[in-house]
């Protein structure tokens, strides 16, 4: 795949430099975990830390954080592919949170906000030191402005007035007892880097992504597909449509968007001519106000 | 967002479907950009408008930023990039922030910097990766002390290309004599930097002039727009091919039935071309050995250079672990102890001589102590001030380190990765420096 003139192409310089940073984790923090959701962007991230480390086993285990509103064919794709890869899995339990006390049900039905304690008390149960989040700068206006390794203090909480410089490649990811470094392998990866380059690695990724036919509520002008989580409330009508989702996020939260691509090409060729943000396109939570994301991340979301 | 957007998916075999796919898949490679300029150069509105004209802008954020810019005569693209609650509030922006567009040419990486003298070591940071920088200047203002600080920092991180983007052209009506002072200024004292490649362009940001298609309001001006730059400029040469460097970062061993004996070692390539056959060296030990073979995330390749991550596995047995550097024989880095730098201080609390302090070279992380503080750099007038007992936050100045185990090193301006180093403070763990490596005296 090498030109004549020694230059790498864009996604061969996105993956070495991912490589590059997940290796560096590995070798300066003790105990890394790699958050997976069953997206893309984890998928491609776990991706890159196999390729990192082959062919001896990825050194770490993954952990979900599950809200306990999956769609089922993100589940079942983790299974899988944890099996497949023989890393160990965590499970960080939302509903279980929720049974114990430790956290409350929102009354909007979102556990967006609440998956945060979540998290950090399973990292504080395992002494993870370091997470794999699999976030893109290109996503969010308050992610352009964080660091590939963002320091974290003992509530996980993110100080965007306060980051460490991060120069060239060195990276910085010395810690305090209690803290810990989120670190971002893809941070320079844009939504159609990740396509192209599960096209071109022949990643496999959940049928959801694709389009297929589906019953289908509008709310907001959003586009909701029937299941499990998400009923017809009285009035809506209920609409087969040909949709897929461009994120996968909670099943009673994540909108479908219109959609013919049944494979990854056409999915590249939507994506390539759409004018949407993802985040703007189907998730209902971020669009409470122009600081949203980054007052959870404040707060110490991925 | 409009309904019909919603309403329709998209024709993914349309003819505009097939010419995206084309533009967006084509192989292209990557140019790292940092930009540094304050708000009133309309640097903030330059990004804007190159996201917007090359497309990059989704129709969602642009009409948050309609809406947040309601009231004005024009939609402030400015707003597009200042991502932080402050930053909107008051008007500036704190920190580096990163933006990704693409041209069926090139992709680009845009690390956009305050310019403020304050935030000097936030355009060290951005500058560090880059490829190219773009300094703005006001026409209106000409050449100001912070176009000086940024084309000198650019220069001291040895990014090898620098755009001058002369702005606000419109508001001295498309003057050629105004942009020619102004150019002929800067060339002079770029003559006094070390920028091997200056290109100087008229813009205005606002209206869009020069920024993506060559405007016709300068017709004086022959040269190209500034995207049309930023595609075109030749990196290619830029990059160390001649001295084998490859830090060792990690040692894989699977111990594994599959697997048993394979020891390969990990790492990003800093320069040079490494090939399975070649004689190389391991430092520190100073063994030599070959290369067996190196392993890339696709398999084995033929080649290796920077910056691609493999790993290399050698014909022989020998101890390395991370840290060590695998180079060829005769040509090997200066092992030494002993490092005369130019260090951007970064934190409030001043560099002193005596001083002790975590440094990360390469994969290497050792302990240094400040021998001595040689001089301070006004990095204004470029003046020297030997007397400086102390470098401040945002200060440079030339410092010698006194290292705990020897590092393998070679000046920055032969290698920008074996020559480059960050300090730590031990106590706070804070990035408090960063270094480049200089001839010693």
């Amino acid at each position: 795949m090498t030109t004549p003139d020694y230059r790498l192409s864009q996604l061969e310089t996105l993956e070495a430099e991912s490589i590059h940073v997940i290796r560096e984790v590995v070798a300066e923090l003790e105990r890394p975990v790699l958050l997976f959701s069953g997206g893309k962007d984890s998928i491609v991230m776990l991706e890159l830390a196999r390729k990192a480390f082959a062919p001896a086993r990825i050194p770490f285990p993954v952990m979900h954080v599950d809200t306990g509103l999956n769609f089922p064919e993100v589940l079942e794709f983790r299974d899988r592919r944890v099996a497949e890869l023989g890393v160990q899995l965590v499970v960080a339990s939302v509903p279980d949170a929720i049974a114990a006390g430790t956290v409350k049900e929102e009354p909007n039905g979102s556990r967006n906000r609440i998956q945060t304690p979540v998290l950090l008390d399973a990292v504080e149960q395992h002494g993870f030191t370091a997470l794999f989040g699999g976030a893109r700068r290109d996503e969010d206006k308050a992610r352009a402005k964080e660091r590939v390794f963002s320091f974290r203090d003992e509530f996980g909480q993110w100080d965007p007035k306060n980051q460490r410089p991060e120069l060239w490649d060195l990276y910085n990811g010395r810690i305090h007892l209690g803290e810990s470094i989120r670190v971002f392998p893809l941070s320079n990866w844009t939504e159609l880097d990740i396509w192209q380059y599960i096209l071109r690695a022949e990643i496999a990724i959940p049928a959801l992504y694709l389009a297929q036919e589906r019953d289908v509520v509008e709310r907001q002008g959003m586009r909701y597909a029937v299941n499990e989580f998400i009923s017809p409330r009285e009035g809506e009508q209920v609409r087969r449509e040909s949709v897929r989702y461009r994120t996968v996020g909670d099943a009673n939260l994540t909108a479908a968007v219109p959609s013919t691509a049944t494979t990854v090409e056409e999915v590249i060729a939507e994506i390539a001519v759409t004018r949407m943000t993802e985040r703007g396109a189907t998730r209902g939570d971020d669009k409470v106000s122009d600081a949203a994301m980054e007052d959870r991340k404040k707060e110490g979301y991925f | 967002m409009t309904a019909a957007q919603h309403d329709a998916p998209v024709d993914v075999h349309s003819a505009a479907a097939e010419a995206a796919v084309e533009i967006a898949t084509a192989r292209k490679d990557i140019l790292r950009i940092a930009t540094a300029g304050s708000v009133d150069d309309g640097k903030s509105t330059l990004i804007g408008r190159l996201l917007y004209d090359s497309k990059a802008v989704f129709e969602d954020q642009y009409e948050a930023v309609e809406r947040a810019s309601a009231g004005g005569d024009y939609v402030n693209l400015a707003l597009l990039t200042d991502g932080l609650r402050a930053e909107r509030e008051q008007g500036i922006t704190i920190d580096v922030a990163y933006r990704y567009f693409a041209t069926p040419r090139r992709t680009f990486i845009l690390a956009d910097t305050p310019g403020h003298v304050q935030y000097t070591r936030n355009m060290v940071t951005g500058a560090s990766t880059a490829d190219l920088a773009i300094v703005l200047v006001d026409a209106r203002k000409g050449m100001l002390e912070q176009s000086r600080r940024h084309a000198f920092l650019a220069s001291l991180l040895r990014v090898p290309h620098l755009v001058v983007a002369v702005n606000k052209m419109d508001l001295v009506d498309w003057s050629e004599d105004t942009f020619e002072a102004i150019r002929d200024e800067f060339t002079a004292f770029a003559a006094k930097l070390d920028v091997p490649d200056l290109t100087v362009v008229p813009i205005s940001a606002l209206q869009g002039d020069n920024v993506v298609r060559r405007s016709e309001r300068t017709p004086w001006y022959q040269g190209p727009s500034l995207l049309h730059h930023l595609e075109h400029v030749h990196v290619a040469s830029d990059r160390n091919l001649v001295d084998v460097r490859f830090p060792v970062q990690y040692v894989i061993r699977p111990q594994s039935e599959a697997h048993h004996d394979y020891r390969g070692y990990a790492g990003t390539v800093a320069s040079g071309v490494l090939r399975p056959g070649d004689e190389v060296q391991v430092l520190p030990s100073g063994l030599t050995t070959t290369i067996a073979g190196i392993d890339g995330p696709r398999g084995p390749v033929e080649e290796a250079f920077a910056p691609m991550a493999v790993t290399v596995r050698l014909t022989d047995d020998l101890d390395v672990s991370r840290g060590d550097l695998i180079c060829r024989p005769a040509n090997a880095p200066r092992v030494s102890q002993d490092l005369d730098a130019l260090v951007c201080w970064m934190t409030d609390e001043p560099l002193r001589p005596r001083q002790r302090l975590a440094i990360k070279h390469t994969t290497r992380s050792v302990r240094a102590v400040v021998k001595e503080l040689q001089y301070r750099l006004d990095i204004n007038t470029l003046h020297r001030e030997p007397g400086a007992g102390e470098l401040g936050l945002n200060d440079i100045g030339r410092v010698r380190l006194r290292t705990t185990q020897p590092l393998f090193v070679d000046e920055y301006s032969r290698n920008r990765v074996t020559g480059r180093f960050i300090l730590v403070d031990e106590a706070t763990n804070a990035t408090v420096g960063a270094g480049m490596l200089v001839p010693g005296t």
